[in-house]
């Protein structure tokens, strides 16, 4: 911990922004931040064996709670954001809670979560009158768009730090869960949950702390997406593609690592903007299409993702 | 009194809808019974599926039942292609990998489903009549729909009993290991068990496209339920998917006589949850 | 017919078997006798092709099976039994009985083994249409063997057939080995209870930590200190 190198690293990170001004790499910064968080926050509980395929629909509860009560209640950020965590924290518990309860692990627990996050996207388009459906919802500009109280800022500065705070402390949280008992018990319980409830273990309360920990996580990224970007759509926040690319994020990256999933966000959002930038407005799909492919081979030639390999060759040598 | 009616037309239109399900939960399990993977685009497959017979039957005039055997073998081939590539290099490996590679395959399709046709919803255009009996309109693709499901699980049901590949099938879902001692190559029967999948998903491909539209994202709205269907009756459990299936379907289709079809799909799934809760005996997970 | 020459297998890195060397000759019933964890099933298992030798040589009337498959050597005339019989529980006898038939040379003469094999077992008879997984230990004992002899094999081999069963029952189990043999099937016999299976075989191996310490006719073993002492209580 007194190691100088990561708080060096720390510092520039955080003088970046004053340095290299360029409007477009911030945003990009600001994207992968972001996006680390809501990997992080997956990984959290993805790293024991729960996979869940649904966190698209926490982060959809996050980002749409937080933007309806702004527009229709004029409830600010500072408690509608909080309110969309405690939404998020209570949709998992519903969830979990019987999943853990009865015992429903491995590809089981991954279906439903993953019908969970269908879901959420089809009562966001249900529910259009209120949410604008697929056509997407933006939160009204408060005061010109840079308001503390409305959790609006203009300047990519502003948010760049915001977002570097907020992942340095999903980084916090993630290093407080690997150092706690609670580490030890879903591990005891990932390798065999009859044993360590035989030990005293109470396994469906441990795994729905981290369960809720993880949810409540990923709705404040949604929630950041949402005021950074100032337009959610249910395709961009929430739903099946968005879980998706949550897991293979952080499996790119490294499942076992505090930094592998934002490695894994590194790659796949730089990886995603050069196709974007390459195939450009020509055909609409083919980024996704190079993604997708790309995915499969890393799944099958490289398992334990970028960080993950390179730490297992380290070793190695 | 008509209130009635409608409620009855929704609940026949639930076991019409419940048969589709049925078949589509039917391939799905034989995959998993069998090679022990959840193949998470099985939906994507099918809407590759609809677009064949669009392209075969609407673009192409092909005559309606040569485009829906050439759209069943297409499928079974495809189905054969994704375990050739796709699952056999990951066999050994953790199931969360198993269950990401068949994720990646969703995209990969989706979005080439987009790059080759566009987002535009397309349709069959085949119009077939409604019948109306005692006040009720039942569609006629719904009922052909039905009756070609239960025909078709009749198939696969004579193929798993009565014969030497269709009792391989069902002995390799029980014990794996000692398959080789059988005389069988189970990585054939792998083989065999994908192309059978595909070929059900060709199938409801060919059923489905009758009634909805097709566009590349349409897997999202049956595939979450054919997942659940699947985890109420019990993954790789035949009988179980059947009944889920009929259960689900008619919640959807009374789902939809009063609201949207898309709180139909809500519904089922609080459905699914207080299912979770009040009969988990239904759900007994099978340690994967 | 078979041979095996100094044959090496284990799993990963644990190995089991070390230098194993026998052979059974055409028509014989030979037994491999030892202690819990001697490596018996272990070479039932890399004669079958369950696993593969790590070194060694294993062939059948000259046909190399170190490197067959395991579904090929079924089609070459042996047929294995495997420990705790390994049943499809949720298929019914008939199935079960069908499946042993499965390659391609057997299909053709289904109606003739399945009298073979009621002939021997007509309990099975009985009970062809009862699931597997819900009789008793000594019927399933029946079935599975019923279930190799589907294949028409040349070699039986049967990996503790007593195993779980009472006293009776066993004794039943090995009064069928003695009418296969009859039949003039050529018989591979691992087993824990040497009393028994020393009365069928012809000849046997004593199998002790991976390794074959001694080997002889029946009654020779019988009459050997170190199997008195270890076995018989004696």
């Amino acid at each position: 911990m007194t190691r100088p190198l990561p708080w060096l690293l720390g510092l520039a990170l955080v003088a970046l922004p004053f340095v290299y001004t360029a409007p477009y790499p911030l945003h990009i910064l600001v994207v992968i931040l972001i996006w680390s968080f809501a990997y992080t926050s997956w990984s959290v509980m993805g790293r024991f064996g729960l996979t869940s395929f649904g966190h698209g629909g926490f982060m959809g509860v996050g980002a749409y709670v937080t933007a309806l009560m702004w527009n229709k209640a004029g409830v600010s950020p500072w408690l509608g954001i909080p309110l969309a965590i405690v939404a998020s924290a209570a949709l998992a518990l519903l969830i979990a809670y019987p999943c853990f309860r009865f015992r429903i692990t491995g590809h089981y627990f991954s279906l439903v979560t993953l019908a969970l996050s269908g879901i959420v996207l089809q009562v966001i388009t249900a529910t259009r009158d209120h949410t604008g459906g697929s056509l997407g919802y933006t939160p009204e500009r408060y005061q010109g768009g840079s308001s503390v109280w409305a959790l609006q800022f203009g300047s990519k500065t502003t948010w760049y730090l915001i977002a570097l705070g907020v992942w340095a402390v999903g980084l916090w949280l993630w290093y407080r869960v690997d150092r706690s008992m609670l580490r030890y018990a879903l591990e005891a319980i990932a390798e065999d949950e009859d044993a360590a409830a035989a030990t005293g273990v109470h396994v469906t309360a441990e795994k729905l702390k981290i369960t809720v920990l993880s949810a409540a996580m990923t709705a404040l990224a949604g929630a950041l997406y949402c005021q950074y970007q100032m337009f959610i759509s249910p395709d961009t926040v929430s739903g099946i593609a968005i879980s998706l690319q949550m897991v293979f994020a952080v499996v790119v990256g490294g499942l076992y690592v505090s930094l592998g999933p934002t490695v894994g966000a590194v790659i796949t959002i730089l990886l995603a903007e050069i196709l974007r930038i390459s195939f450009g407005t020509r055909a609409v799909g083919y980024d996704n299409l190079v993604y997708g492919i790309l995915l499969v081979i890393f799944i099958i030639f490289l398992p334990r993702g970028v960080l993950g390999t390179a730490l297992a060759l380290r070793r190695a040598s | 009194m008509g209130f009635d009616i409608y409620l009855l037309e929704a609940l026949i239109n639930g076991v019409l809808l419940g048969g589709v399900l049925a078949l589509l939960s039917l391939g799905l399990n034989l995959i998993f019974g069998v090679i022990d993977v959840v193949w998470i685009c099985y939906a994507e497959l099918i809407m590759l599926g609809m677009y064949a017979m669009y392209f075969l039957y609407t673009v192409y005039h092909a005559p309606l039942l040569v485009a829906a055997a050439a759209c069943i073998a297409g499928v079974a081939v495809l189905g054969v292609l994704l375990h050739l590539l796709v699952i056999a290099p990951l066999l050994g490996a953790a199931p969360i990998n198993q269950l990401l590679a068949t994720g990646g395959v969703l995209f990969f399709l989706q979005s080439a489903a987009t790059v080759m046709f566009g987002i535009e919803f397309k349709n069959l255009g085949l119009r077939l009549p409604v019948l109306k009996a005692a006040g009720m309109f039942i569609s006629y693709s719904r009922l052909l729909a039905f009756a070609v499901a239960l025909i078709g699980m009749v198939l696969v049901y004579l193929f798993l009993s009565r014969t030497y590949t269709g009792a391989a099938i069902r002995a390799i879902a029980q014990d794996r290991q000692i398959m080789p001692l059988m005389g069988v190559d189970s990585q054939r029967i792998y083989v065999i068990t994908s192309a059978l999948g595909g070929g059900l998903a060709g199938l409801a491909a060919c059923l489905l496209v009758l009634q909805y539209d097709v566009h590349p994202f349409v897997g999202l709205t049956f595939g979450p339920i054919t997942f659940l269907i699947c985890v109420l009756g019990s993954l790789g459990n035949f009988a179980g998917g059947f009944v889920a299936a009929f259960v689900f379907a008619e919640i959807i289709a009374l789902g939809g006589l009063y609201s949207d079809l898309e709180w139909g799909y809500v519904l089922a799934f609080a459905f699914f949850i207080v299912m979770m809760f009040v009969r988990p005996q239904g759900l007994m997970a099978r340690r994967s | 017919m078979l041979t095996l020459r100094d044959v090496r297998a284990g799993y990963g890195t644990f190995q089991a078997l070390f230098d194993v060397s026998l052979e059974v000759r055409s028509g014989e019933a030979v037994g491999v006798i030892g202690p819990n964890g001697a490596g018996k099933t272990t070479l039932m298992r890399v004669i079958s092709g369950l696993i593969r030798p790590t070194a060694g040589a294993i062939a059948l009337d000259g046909a190399n099976l170190a490197t067959m498959p395991a579904h090929r050597i079924v089609e070459a005339g042996i047929a294995h039994v495997p420990e705790s019989r390994r049943l499809f529980p949720r298929m019914t006898v008939e199935d079960n009985l069908r499946m042993g038939n499965f390659t391609p040379a057997a299909r053709p003469k289904y109606r003739e083994r399945l009298d073979v094999v009621f002939g021997l077992f007509p309990r099975l008879a009985e009970r062809r249409h009862q699931l597997a997984g819900s009789m008793s230990g000594g019927e399933q004992q029946m079935c599975a063997i019923g279930r190799a002899l589907m294949s028409d094999p040349r070699l039986l081999l049967l990996d503790e057939p007593s195993a779980g069963l009472a006293p009776l029952i066993v004794q039943q189990v090995f009064d069928l080995v003695t009418r296969i043999r009859a039949g003039g099937l050529t018989v591979l016999i691992v087993e824990q209870n040497v009393q028994q299976v020393l009365r069928v075989v012809d000849r046997a191996y004593l199998l002790k930590a991976g390794r074959l310490r001694a080997s002889g006719s029946a009654a020779e073993l019988l009459a050997t200190d170190s199997v008195r002492e270890a076995y018989l209580g004696v």
